[in-house]
């Protein structure tokens, strides 16, 4: 799960780890009060989930309280653009309005997950304020990591290391340490999967501070922070999978003009890949899951039809624990209530298949039974192209 | 030969008495699992379904013997399931629960790596040996006894291609099904080393995800190590970056662990890597005409 960079900020502020003072707001007025209690000069700061914001025109200085409301005026309510963000960039629903710093230096820090070492990584760089998969790419060396054993958390021996390998003077090497201890018990306390803080900022007063900050949240443990969990910004989301997730339906939406409804994610992933190998193209990833009621299948099914680019749909449903005869029930149920529109191929396979098949034979509504992945994929792209 | 499930396994289940437990643990027995007990905290003492339920599994293990254990326990509790089952001396263990905390899978693959237990997932659907013996969920009746080896961190896409195998009449030694988890007990290279090593194994299949470098893990392993041939399918390559594509492993990270660099790795060692997951039975087919 993703938050805002201030939601992070504020997070990492309960950890001791500094951020510039400030705000958001959501209308110019906000902002423009928030701007004369901070005094200036100010930033202003699109709040997206996305980064790039600067290079997008997202972050911008303000040295009044005029030029504070203007600029949260254009950029409230205007879509941004950004490398992250696709061509169709996001609305702006909120600004963070803080005080400007005096930049002397700006490094990075990062968090994620060692998958191969099944530990978390903590890295630091001197290459702040660039995007850190560049620098990875181009000079590796620039990154310092160190392991991190979960008992221990970062240690201060650890903190030391990245310290004095960032080669900051001396004198503020227990400051940053101290910074990256806070930082790291921040992201295992909320059980997080990803932390950034770029740039990691030193103040030419000598000051310390996460001039930006980005928390992702392990969604597996989002029960147990029931305060993270409130942080989710539906306007972020797309429509159809807030509506999917409602249902406890997998659902991501793509661009495409076929969509699929299948049981597995491996399995949804890969029938995805067939469609485009045969000439279509998936408008969407969809897994039902294992133990999916025909109620859920009847909502994946509307789902599917509510986006407006789809003009075929492959079901394949390979039953283990889940039974074709519950799939062929929900396909029916829903192709009659939804009204469909678009030619439908429905494989089925494992457990009841023949049931299944029965069912959707019964039915007497217009389904192309398909017999294996291949001839589903062909089915349906020869469907699509001839509509 | 087959590799870590077959006739000697006396299995425990872990949940025994809850929904998924129940139904899984009738249809181990009736595939031929050996059963021999279940564990569910403050039920110990009663049978259900005519199988012994203990409250722990050190309890368990005492009384029945058990050398593995399938653990259908909620999420939240499903790791220290696994570290009990490890510290009970439980030698394999397999995890079928999805959605454990990234953490809590930490703690629990460090407490199991210190001990003798081969933990295989989590959010896998678990291990089959056709013929023998089934820790599981997938669909026994889709399996036959056979010398393909399949490892897979998917479930339904692993009954796909044994799907493809067995139409074709070719017959599977072990399937495993590692999980699609980031952080999971059992690696393809350590299946890998298995089959590598299992005299009934003569041809492996590997089928991968987005997400992570296990893929190119097992690639480098298989280039040096492994002397069988292996037909390998990548899924995902269609997925757009950065989302996670259902299972928690499966997602496309500052740009690395795409589909693309996993299938060159597995070609670059000598991997029969087909596009198609329609393709995967007749890969083999074509390995095994040789």
């Amino acid at each position: 799960m993703k938050i805002h960079e201030y939601q992070a900020k504020a997070i990492l502020t309960k950890y001791g780890v500094r951020v510039p003072r400030g705000e958001v707001a959501y209308t110019k007025e906000e902002a423009r009060e928030i701007s004369k209690k901070l005094g200036f000069p100010v930033v202003v700061k699109a709040q997206i989930h996305a980064g790039g914001r600067g290079k997008g025109g997202g972050v911008k200085l303000a040295k009044s309280a005029d030029e504070t409301e203007q600029i949260a005026d254009r950029m409230l309510a205007s879509r941004l653009v950004t490398h992250q963000t696709g061509p169709e960039g996001r609305i702006v629903k909120r600004v963070l309005v803080e005080e400007g710093l005096r930049i002397k230096n700006e490094y990075y820090l990062g968090i994620v997950l060692d998958r191969a070492a099944a530990k978390p990584v903590f890295m630091a760089s001197k290459a702040g304020g660039m995007e850190i998969e560049k620098v990875a790419e181009e000079t590796p060396d620039l990154i310092l990591k160190e392991p991190i054993e979960i008992c221990l958390g970062l240690t201060p021996f650890q903190a030391r290391k990245l310290a004095f390998g960032l080669e900051l003077p001396p004198s503020l090497v227990n400051q940053a340490a101290a910074f990256m201890i806070a930082l790291y018990k921040a992201f295992q306390d909320t059980d997080a999967s990803l932390a950034e803080i770029n740039p990691f900022l030193l103040t030419e007063e000598g000051t310390f501070y996460a001039l930006d900050a980005k928390l992702n949240f392990d969604d597996n443990a989002l029960y147990r922070h029931p305060d993270i969990k409130e942080l989710r910004d539906l306007d972020e989301e797309d429509p159809l999978e807030i509506e999917a997730s409602k249902h406890s339906l997998n659902y991501i939406k793509l661009d495409g003009n076929v969509g699929c409804m299948v049981n597995g994610a491996g399995l949804a992933m890969a029938t995805m890949d067939i469609i485009k190998l045969t000439g279509g193209s998936p408008a969407n990833f969809l897994d039902v899951g294992g133990g999916a009621t025909a109620d859920q299948v009847k909502s994946a099914f509307g789902i599917i039809l509510s986006d407006p680019n789809v003009k075929a749909v492959l079901i394949n449903i390979f039953g283990g624990i889940m039974r074709c005869d519950i799939v062929a029930e929900g396909v029916v149920e829903a192709a009659k209530a939804a009204k469909v529109t678009v030619p439908v191929v429905v494989r089925l396979e494992g457990t009841n298949v023949d049931k299944g098949q029965e069912i959707l034979r019964a039915s007497g509504l217009k389904l192309t039974v398909a017999h294996s992945m291949k001839d589903a994929a062909e089915k349906v792209v020869g469907l699509l192209q001839a509509g | 030969m087959s590799i870590l499930a077959d006739k000697k396994t006396r299995l425990v289940v872990q949940g025994i008495t809850g929904r998924e437990g129940t139904f899984h643990t009738l249809q181990a027995k009736a595939y031929g699992t050996n059963v021999v007990g279940g564990v569910t905290p403050q039920k110990g003492g009663t049978l259900h379904e005519g199988i012994p339920v203990f409250n722990t599994l050190t309890e368990a293990r005492s009384k029945t013997g058990a050398n593995a254990s399938v653990i259908f326990v909620p999420p939240p509790y499903a790791a220290d399931a696994i570290m009990e089952a490890a510290d009970a001396g439980i030698e394999l263990v397999v995890c079928i629960t999805e959605g454990i905390p990234t953490f809590d899978m930490i703690r629990a693959f460090n407490f199991v790596a210190a001990r003798k237990t081969r933990l295989i997932g989590p959010n896998c659907p678990g291990i089959i040996s056709p013929g023998k013996c089934k820790i599981g969920i997938m669909p026994g009746a889709i399996h036959k006894q056979g010398p393909v080896g399949v490892i897979s961190r998917s479930g339904t896409l692993t009954y796909e291609a044994v799907g493809q195998l067995t139409s074709r009449d070719i017959g599977q030694s072990t399937c495993i099904g590692i999980g699609g988890d980031p952080i999971i007990g059992t690696s393809f290279v350590d299946a890998l080393q298995l089959f590598n090593e299992d005299p009934e194994t003569q041809v492996i299949v590997m089928i991968g995800e987005i997400g992570g470098t296990a893929e190119e893990a097992a690639s480098e392993y298989i280039l040096n190590h492994v002397k069988k041939p292996v037909v390998g399918f990548i899924a995902g390559q269609t997925a757009p970056p950065g989302r996670r594509m259902g299972h928690a492993g499966a997602i496309i990270s500052g740009g690395k662990g795409t589909a693309a660099e996993k299938m060159q790795a597995m070609k670059d060692a000598g991997i029969y890597v087909v596009s198609s997951p329609a393709a995967i039975g007749e890969a083999v087919a074509q390995v095994l005409s040789r």
